[in-house]
């Protein structure tokens, strides 16, 4: 045996084993690439590499070899064989499970320009959100929001803002009056304000200086509706008492604000005017960038006797006052035409902003 | 106020442009809306000789005119107007020429016989209103000359002014002058007098009856007056101020009206009963025919003017009457310089709806002093057309104590001025910007000045008052510009923090804010179901606009019917707004409130709707099925009560109120008071720790009679499973066989779970026994 050993020859069982090791590997080969399912390839997989599989068959057999030397050839040869079939099939597996994907996909395709409806997401009217904005600009610049009645006395809408009795701005106002009457008080002394200062005074009853706020709110004249008029608007009131408040500091906030609102490049600028509560009194216009100056609102001073009626001295304090129209900003920004359109309540209309 | 560029330059003397002057004035708080070009000529138009007409017999409503433009040659003319005769001289437009309409003049005929141009009437040449005919030129001037240098009509600019109510003085040229010139820094000139011939003393009698509506009363008589037509130049001037020319004396009243501020009135002393005035209020039952032929019906607080008889001849201020007119005979002429209380004149103004370019004046507050010069400027302008003119002075004159006083002042502090406006101005830079508009400044103590207020200026009286000349005049372009520091922070109350929220849930659940009119018709309120009283607005615009909204309902059904008259499908509104039920105390018991409407939708839509602002605004109701608000669904609506409040109203709109508004599609309604809800205390929710241990499900289902609401058992079944109740759904509700009449069953699916552990067998069982008793006390019997 040693001599025979010595010049290459082995016995026919090692060869045997080695021959059944090829076929095996190559059988298993030939039905992996046959498989044309995962299915089919989990049967291949549990023939081939189960534990009563072929290789595991094989791995038996080995025992029947004598030497070690032979144990050790042939079991790396069927070490050899399993591996290359396990990359097979796990290569196989792969390629099966990537044509099942696609084919799934391809199945549940959609085309996705078919869907034209929307979830309904409802809308803030597009005043709200001018009033909003508005009111966390000047938030912002540290004031503080306040608000007052809709339904008025004749004494804060018009007496206590430098307006007596018989006073001639008053027929300005277009007022409605309502058929109220307070206890003890006379007819024609309930109105719909015409204004949001009104509130300035409750607010100088109700806080100590310093006071920075703004009053939004709704306000009425008897004014036929068309594209720049309504009865019913709705106006933002700015009010700043504090100790050395001047004019420049009026038309610094005026500044502040319109450039915050309306862009950076918008410059603004104060222009002599009359209002009964303030003093000196301005109107307040912003240039477009046209060059074409746009009146906004009124603003000034606060009257000496405005502040004595909310109960502050003059002489201590001194502030300023500011109002526009809220709606009018919501018309600048959108490019409305015509202010009814809204107040039509279309949905139409209101589901665009 | 219109305002003519040429005349104001008459008292300011400046290079700048009417676009400058325009600005200039704007800056000064004298607003010009806008500033027109008039006058303009049109090149190519000349005049021409009317040498013959002739009628063409197959047109009808043109005829050929024949012309000579001066050279002899005889040139044909088609023209739709047939005012003209042989000899006439009128304006022909030549061929090439392009009108102010744009037009082009083209040599194209009529009936293949050429026109060498086109007649024009003075409103196609843009100087009036006149198209009925072709405008007639002088006589004498010369064919071919330019239409533009006959008539004398130059290039000029009309400023249209809004005066502010504290500008009466602007109602004058020369106010407006006065302004501008100050601002110019160049002096004012002022309108020139002289030339006046005087004769002897000529007393009217004057008598004030109502000294406190009357201030001071002066009547001048000039004589040898002639009544005619006024300077070309007069005319124009107060034609482009928008008044018709009248005659030389009118026109002159009027003139002065419109360069002092003046209002005058001219009466013929022959005619004035008892040659002389008499002033007082009218008599109950009064009643007199004005200069515009209107029969005037006065109160007994008009104030009239009356002759000596006490025949009325005028309201005072504001328009003189009919028979005292001056007429073509009139030689003799009583001037009226007079000053009335401003108050009283608006008054009657607005009693009477009469206005006049008099009554503007007067009822704004005129200057009640200055009346000599007025006289003399009177004078001086119809002395040019009456050269015999004669002034009787001194004037005959009554004042009362009404008269404002000559001598008004008021202490100006020169640190209140730089404390108001942020300004480091001294005394003589405060003297200099007020003395060129006539406010005397004298010093009487350390920076502290005393003012004297110009009489023309009523409207200033207070130190503010004069702070307010001084930045107008200072520029307040000028003031400067910072942004103050505010101490406090800024923010939104909670109320207001919580409104927000309101309109985020609103928006989240899909639902558009909608704004409806606050204000109803009288029967709208009615219609929408209401019983409630209303606050009703006594000077509504119109009727249908009269009445304040009580409820938010109304506007939003108003709101879904329009839209659905429209086709528009899936209408969720809301609002949020002010409603305006009548109270007793001082003003009406207006509050805030919430509306929703779902077009198409039940109740249980508007009961999720209010669940879900429930949660997120961390509060509770109670529906109370028993108790139904009016107009809404009597079978399927609840009132929202938290604790003792009433806080709104959840379910649908009766059916016979969605007839009413003419909507076929059920509507469910969520109504909440805000003011109640959004002041409620609110806490930040405090964390309950997720429970993450296994949890298992157990489905219910309890018989219960109609009676009893779901809402009882659903709450039972909440204290029975107890705390380890994680979450309850009422998935089925079932009506029908198997059950007895007036019973439902109601299927709930409980999902179980404990804080810590697994639950037992013995966990769920006792769960269900324990719901099972709870159901029972409100008379819920488990199925199966």
């Amino acid at each position: 045996m040693v001599f025979l050993e010595a010049i290459g020859w082995r016995p026919n069982l090692t060869i045997s084993v080695i021959a059944d090791i090829h076929t095996t590997r190559d059988d298993a080969l030939a039905s992996i690439n046959a498989s044309s399912t995962l299915e089919d390839l989990r049967a291949v997989e549990s023939a081939v590499f189960g534990k009563r599989g072929r290789f595991a068959a094989l791995k038996t057999s080995l025992k029947s070899l004598t030497t070690v030397d032979d144990r050790r050839e042939a079991g790396q040869e069927l070490n050899a064989a399993t591996d290359l079939a396990r990359t097979a099939l796990e290569d196989r597996r792969r390629q099966l499970a990537a044509e099942r994907r696609s084919d799934a996909l391809h199945a549940e395709r959609l085309d996705l320009t078919e869907a034209l409806g929307r979830p309904g997401r409802g809308h803030s009217h597009v005043v709200t959100q001018a009033w909003q904005d508005l009111e966390d600009l000047f938030i912002a610049m540290g004031y503080r929001v306040v608000e007052g009645p809709e339904v008025e006395t004749d004494w804060y809408n018009f007496e206590a803002l430098n307006m007596g009795p018989g006073h001639p701005a008053r027929g300005e106002f277009d007022t409605l009056f309502t058929d109220h009457v307070a206890p003890g008080g006379s007819p024609g002394h309930t109105l719909l304000r015409t204004h949001t200062s009104p509130v300035q005074i409750r607010a100088m009853q109700q806080m100590e200086p310093p006071i920075y706020v703004v009053a939004p709110g709704r306000v009425f004249r008897r004014d036929t509706p068309d594209a720049t008029h309504m009865p019913v608007f709705h106006q933002i009131e700015g009010l700043v008492i504090d100790k050395g408040i001047t004019m420049a500091h009026l038309a610094g906030t005026i500044d502040a604000f319109t450039r915050a609102f309306f862009g950076e490049d918008v410059a603004s600028r104060l222009r002599p005017s009359y209002f009964p509560f303030t003093e000196p009194s301005a109107e307040f216009d912003i240039q477009r960038p046209s060059g074409e100056w746009l009146e906004l609102g009124g603003c000034g001073m606060v009257h000496p006797s405005v502040l004595r009626a909310g109960g502050i001295d003059p002489e201590e304090w001194t502030g300023f006052a500011f109002g526009f129209g809220i709606d009018r900003m919501a018309v600048m920004r959108h490019r409305i035409t015509d202010l009814r359109e809204m107040y039509t309540n279309d949905l139409r209309f209101i589901e665009q902003f | 106020m219109r305002v003519l560029l040429s005349w104001l330059r008459e008292y300011v003397e400046t290079d700048l442009g009417a676009d400058q002057i325009a600005e200039t004035l704007t800056q000064l708080g004298l607003t010009v809306e806008s500033c027109t070009q008039i006058g303009e000529p049109v090149p190519g138009v000349i005049a021409a000789r009317v040498l013959r007409t002739e009628r063409h017999p197959d047109a009808e409503r043109v005829h050929r005119v024949y012309v000579d433009l001066g050279d002899g040659l005889e040139r044909h003319i088609w023209c739709g107007a047939f005012n003209m005769s042989p000899g006439d001289l009128v304006p022909l437009a030549t061929i090439g020429t392009t009108m102010p309409d744009g037009r082009r003049i083209e040599r194209r005929g009529i009936l293949g016989i050429d026109s060498d141009g086109m007649l024009c009437s003075a409103a196609e040449l843009g100087i009036g209103e006149d198209s009925s005919g072709i405008m007639l030129l002088p006589g004498d001037a010369t064919p071919g000359a330019a239409y533009h240098e006959i008539l004398g009509i130059e290039r000029d600019f009309v400023l249209d002014l809004d005066l502010t109510r504290n500008r009466p003085d602007g109602w004058g040229y020369l106010g407006i002058a006065r302004d501008l010139a100050a601002s110019l820094r160049t002096p004012l000139r002022m309108p020139r007098v002289g030339n006046l011939r005087s004769g002897e003393h000529w007393p009217v009698s004057v008598e004030i009856v109502d000294g406190s509506r009357c201030g001071r009363f002066g009547a001048a008589v000039l004589s040898g007056v002639r009544v005619g037509p006024s300077a070309q130049w007069m005319a124009r001037r107060l034609g482009a101020a928008g008044m018709r020319s009248i005659n030389n004396v009118v026109d002159v009243s009027n003139y002065v009206m419109l360069e002092l501020n003046r209002p005058n009135h001219a009466y013929d002393l022959d005619r004035l009963g008892g040659g002389g005035f008499r002033v007082r209020t009218a008599t109950p039952g009064e009643s007199m025919v004005t200069l515009d032929g209107e029969q005037r019906e006065l109160h007994c607080d008009d104030l009239l003017i009356c002759d000596a008889t006490d025949t009325p001849i005028g309201i005072a201020g504001i328009m003189g009457g009919l028979d005292s007119e001056i007429g073509e005979q009139t030689t003799t002429v009583a001037l009226e310089m007079a000053w009335f209380e401003p108050s009283g004149i608006m008054a009657s103004v607005t009693r009477l709806g009469l206005r006049s370019e008099a009554s503007a004046r007067n009822e704004r507050g005129i200057d009640p002093y200055g009346i000599g010069f007025a006289i003399e400027r009177f004078v001086t302008l119809l002395s040019e057309t009456c050269p015999d003119l004669v002034w009787h002075q001194p004037i005959s004159e009554v004042r009362c104590a009404s008269l404002p006083s000559r001598h008004r002042e008021t202490v100006v502090r020169v640190s209140e001025v730089n404390r108001v406006l942020g300004t480091d101005l001294d005394q003589a830079q405060v003297s200099a910007l007020l003395e060129p508009i006539g406010f005397v400044v004298e010093r009487v103590g350390d920076e502290v000045c005393s003012v004297g207020l110009p009489s023309w200026r009523p409207d200033c009286g207070s130190e503010i008052d004069v702070v307010e000349e001084i930045a107008r005049h200072h520029g307040y372009a000028r003031l400067g510009r910072a942004v103050p520091s505010s101490p406090t922070i800024g923010g939104l109350t909670p109320v207001q923090r919580r409104r927000r929220l309101v309109r985020e849930v609103m928006v989240g659940l899909g639902i558009s804010e909608a704004m409806p009119n606050p204000f109803l018709a009288p029967d709208t309120a009615r219609r929408a179901g209401l019983d409630t009283a209303v606050v009703t607005i006594t000077n509504p615009l119109v009727a249908e606009e009269s009445v304040l909204r009580p409820s938010l309902r109304p506007g939003l059904l108003g709101a879904v019917s329009y839209n659905a008259s429209h086709r528009i499908r899936g209408i969720r509104l809301f609002e949020i707004g002010h409603v305006y039920p009548p109270a007793i105390g001082e003003l009406p018991g207006e509050y805030e409130a919430l509306a929703v409407v779902l077009a198409g939708c039940g109740a249980v839509d508007a009961v999720e709707v209010w669940r879900e602002l429930a949660a997120a605004l961390g509060i509770g109701a109670r529906l109370d099925q028993s108790v139904v608000p009016s107009g809404l669904h009597p079978t399927r609506s609840a009132t929202l009560i938290a604790g003792r409040d009433t806080i709104g109203a959840v379910g649908e709109v009766d059916p016979e109120v969605l007839e009413a508004f003419e909507i076929d599609q059920r509507v469910a309604v969520l109504e909440i008071d805000l003011d109640v809800v959004l002041r409620a205390p609110s806490r930040p929710a405090a964390m309950k720790p997720v429970r993450r241990s296994p949890s298992s499900d157990l489905d219910l289902a309890f018989v219960l009679s109609e009676s009893v609401p779901a809402e009882r058992l659903t709450k039972a079944i909440r204290q029975g499973a107890g705390n380890l109740l994680a979450d309850l759904d009422l998935f089925d509700v079932y009506r029908g066989d198997g059950l007895a009449p007036d019973t439902r069953s109601l299927a709930y699916r409980l999902r179980l779970q404990a804080p810590d552990r697994t639950l037992t067998e013995a966990d769920i069982a006792a769960v269900r026994a324990a719901c099972e008793q709870a159901a029972h006390k409100v008379g819920g019997v488990l199925r199966g």
